[in-house]
């Protein structure tokens, strides 16, 4: 068993909250773990990239080989594209549909979403709403997460303790919002997962 | 002394620390800088550091973190120095010195490299400095290793009486896996050197200690060749051998994907480099393929320089890109197998490099400054490192020049010098107090017409908004220097302030002499409690 997934998105944006995730869930069951991230200049509203690898046996690079990666989750649609390069043949592709537009030459959406839907196996949410709707915005991360859940090697329950677990210090409230969001995600995914 | 063992996902930086920690240190002294900061956060972080009165705040640079180090090891007592490869320039004068004096108490340098330069002006190989010293380096290759090779580390260093270098790589540090850690060691009692003079480099005293360090290079030779970090590992095919020093081999193993490595392979993690299990490399494989992170430093070591048929491939021979950080697919490619590099990207992504913060105090005096193009280019105004660097970027384009930490000022005043008015230097307040105050006193002591304008937002900012030395200190620091007080300036960068800050910046820049403009408002990644605090601070210093 072995699953190499890549986080996407624009410093600031906190894709590293789904990796911690991912880390406590792997972590629980006992596997391997290996997640690289990003700090010092990019993390300023640059592109920022974390590459998390699960694995039964041992992990020897903390990159993912070009062409390896069986899920890439971005939190905003372009970048869900720059890490193309490491996508497997039959990989999943999955982000929120909402830009972050910091530059002056940010595509047309139209033409970005079309792009992406030109892939198979891609998954393209409005998951920022989604935790809107369900009263916390902040939880669109967890959204991602769920709809990417069915593809994982770590159980439904592993994943909502790792939840649990994270979010614990920030009160229950907290914990329920991103449970909930988590579930949504699950849900939404289903008619593009079968 | 608990034992733990049950994994703890760690960042490699972080295992390091954890196990400097466990080693018994007594302090640790550093210089915020990427990849190389969490280390000295994790100590800061811990508890179990708090309890033991661990010291841990920064220093004021690298040169007097390495300097403060070396005073603990003094009085016996265990001390870690960490620093960015570019860090250990500055510490350099001590680094050279105190390999030649030796240590006492356990002296350990860490240095962060950044192969590919994420975060940084160059990619020197931090290898090349522990061979210049003379000292032992170890290179960790994943992250339970950084935990142990430093614990190691410090024993080491008290076993030789030698500072050692542990050499980390920006993806090392910045990646977590489960790391088991192991019993905690007291610190050491305060016990000084049973040798006094060996601190005394005076010629007399530097001549025999520099042979007592050349005559123990046999001894440290012998302890890499007999390290476990070292690791011969048969294979049947001696087509080739290959040597992957820290990082690489995990690089290496990827590459087949569980099985074993058909090659026989020196994983080598310590150094100097071992001569003997290189030479049965030699002895069994046509050639050698060198994978190392950074420099040829292997490769350059052991290539064939008269011509004696031995083989040596890697960055030297193009088998491997000569720049660049080392990857699976580029050592997939050194290996044979068939990896289409792939670089190419659909039309509709555009590239996103860093900016400044929406509202930070750098862009409301770049604003200013390029108000001022018709009077000034931007080839006139002499930038530094930190965040404000950006500002050679677009939509700012203000900058000039980025070389080392401090050079705004100093470069300021050589243009000056050599007739070019205006010449303008932006500091940051961290960068001004690391390494810009003496390059101010130079051109105060010639009154040399420049204009300084230290953007103080109060923070290390690009490293994560630590703590600046120079919070609440500039305005005296500059005043002790000696700048004239008339042309000593504060402004606060707001759009509000724009026309105001122009007209003082332009009357400041037309004046022939040094003046200081302090252009301060706290950074915006800082909490709203220590912004609070900082803006009581200024209304004191103000008075």
């Amino acid at each position: 068993m072995k699953i190499n997934i890549i986080l996407a998105g624009v410093g600031g944006q906190g894709i590293l909250t789904i990796a911690a995730v991912l880390d406590t869930a792997a972590l629980d069951n006992k596997l391997n773990i290996k997640q690289s991230e990003v700090h010092g200049m990019s993390q300023r509203g640059g592109a920022v990239q974390s590459h998390v690898r699960i694995s039964d046996k041992e992990i020897f690079s903390d990159l993912i080989p070009q062409g390896k990666a069986d899920i890439i989750i971005s939190v905003e649609p372009m970048e869900l594209l720059r890490y193309l390069p490491f996508l497997k043949e039959d990989g999943f592709l999955v982000t929120d549909s909402n830009p972050f537009i910091n530059i002056t030459n940010y595509p047309e959406l139209e033409d970005l979403y079309k792009e992406i839907k030109s892939y198979k196996n891609s998954i393209l949410i409005d998951a920022k709403q989604l935790a809107k709707d369900l009263g916390n915005s902040k939880a669109t991360n967890m959204v991602l997460l769920g709809a990417v859940s069915s593809l994982l090697p770590l159980s439904d329950e592993s994943l909502q303790k790792a939840i649990k677990t994270l979010f614990e210090r920030k009160g229950e409230k907290i914990v329920a919002k991103n449970l909930e969001a988590y579930e949504k995600g699950k849900e939404v995914a289903v008619e593009f997962i079968s | 002394m608990n034992s733990n063992s049950t994994k703890k996902l760690l960042l490699g930086n972080e295992a390091l620390a954890q196990a400097a920690i466990d080693a018994g240190i007594s302090g640790v002294y550093a210089y915020p800088g990427t990849p190389s900061t969490e280390i000295t956060e994790y100590i800061q972080r811990s508890k179990t550091a708090k309890e033991l009165k661990i010291h841990s705040q920064w220093s004021v640079n690298e040169k007097t973190a390495m300097e403060a180090a070396l005073g603990m090891s003094y009085a016996g007592k265990r001390a870690l120095t960490v620093m960015k490869h570019v860090g250990l320039n500055v510490a350099a004068d001590v680094f050279m010195n105190m390999s030649v004096a030796g240590i006492n108490g356990g002296l350990v340098i860490v240095v962060a490299d950044d192969p590919s330069m994420h975060s940084s002006q160059n990619e020197q190989d931090s290898r090349y400095y522990g061979k210049f010293a003379m000292i032992p380096i170890l290179e960790p290759s994943n992250q339970q290793e950084c935990y142990t090779i430093t614990k190691y580390a410090f024993d080491l260093s008290e076993n030789l009486g030698l500072p050692v270098l542990i050499r980390m790589v920006t993806r090392l540090s910045h990646s977590r896996a489960g790391v088991i850690t192991g019993n905690r060691e007291p610190q050491n009692e305060i016990h000084l050197s049973k040798n006094p003079k060996q601190f005394q480099l005076i010629p007399m005293h530097a001549r025999g200690r520099y042979k007592h360090l050349v005559d123990i290079q046999t001894d440290i030779l012998e302890i890499s060749e007999n390290s476990n970090f070292n690791e011969f590992k048969k294979g049947p095919n001696t087509s080739i051998g290959i040597i992957a020093s820290g990082i690489a081999y995990n690089y290496l193993m990827e590459n087949f994907d569980g099985e074993k490595c058909p090659y026989p392979v020196l994983k080598i993690s310590q150094y100097p480099l071992p001569k003997k299990p290189i030479k049965k490399l030699f002895d069994t494989c046509k050639k050698v393929l060198v994978l190392e992170d950074g420099y040829p430093f292997i490769e350059e070591a052991i290539s064939d320089f008269l011509g004696e048929n031995r083989t040596v491939i890697g960055r030297l021979s193009g088998d491997i890109p000569r720049v660049g950080e080392l990857n699976p697919d580029n050592i997939a490619n050194a290996l044979g197998f068939d990896v289409v590099i792939n670089d190419k990207l659909p039309k509709v992504v555009s590239g996103r490099p860093p900016e400044l913060c929406v509202g930070c105090g750098h862009r409301d005096l770049f604003d200013a400054i390029n108000a001022l193009g018709k009077e000034m280019s931007s080839q006139q105004v002499f930038g530094d490192i930190g965040c404000y660097a950006l500002g050679v970027l677009s939509p700012y384009e203000s900058i000039n020049t980025l070389i080392d930490m401090g050079a705004s000022i100093t470069m300021a005043k050589g243009a000056a010098d050599a007739g070019i008015h205006p010449s303008l230097a932006i500091i940051g307040d961290s960068t001004f107090t690391h390494s810009g105050m003496t390059g101010l006193l130079d051109a105060v002591i010639e009154n040399t017409p420049i204009t300084v304008i230290i953007s103080d937002n109060s923070a290390i900012a690009m490293t994560g908004a630590q703590d600046s030395a120079a919070s609440g200190r500039l305005i005296s620091i500059c005043k002790g220097i000696g700048v004239d007080e008339s042309h000593l300036k504060v402004i606060t960068p707001l759009h509000k302030n724009l026309q105001e800050n122009i007209d003082l910046i332009r009357d400041e820049i037309n004046y022939k002499g040094v003046s200081v403009i302090i252009s301060q408002r706290p950074c915006v990644q800082l909490p709203k409690e220590k912004k609070d605090k900082l803006n009581e601070l200024k209304k004191v210093t103000l008075n």
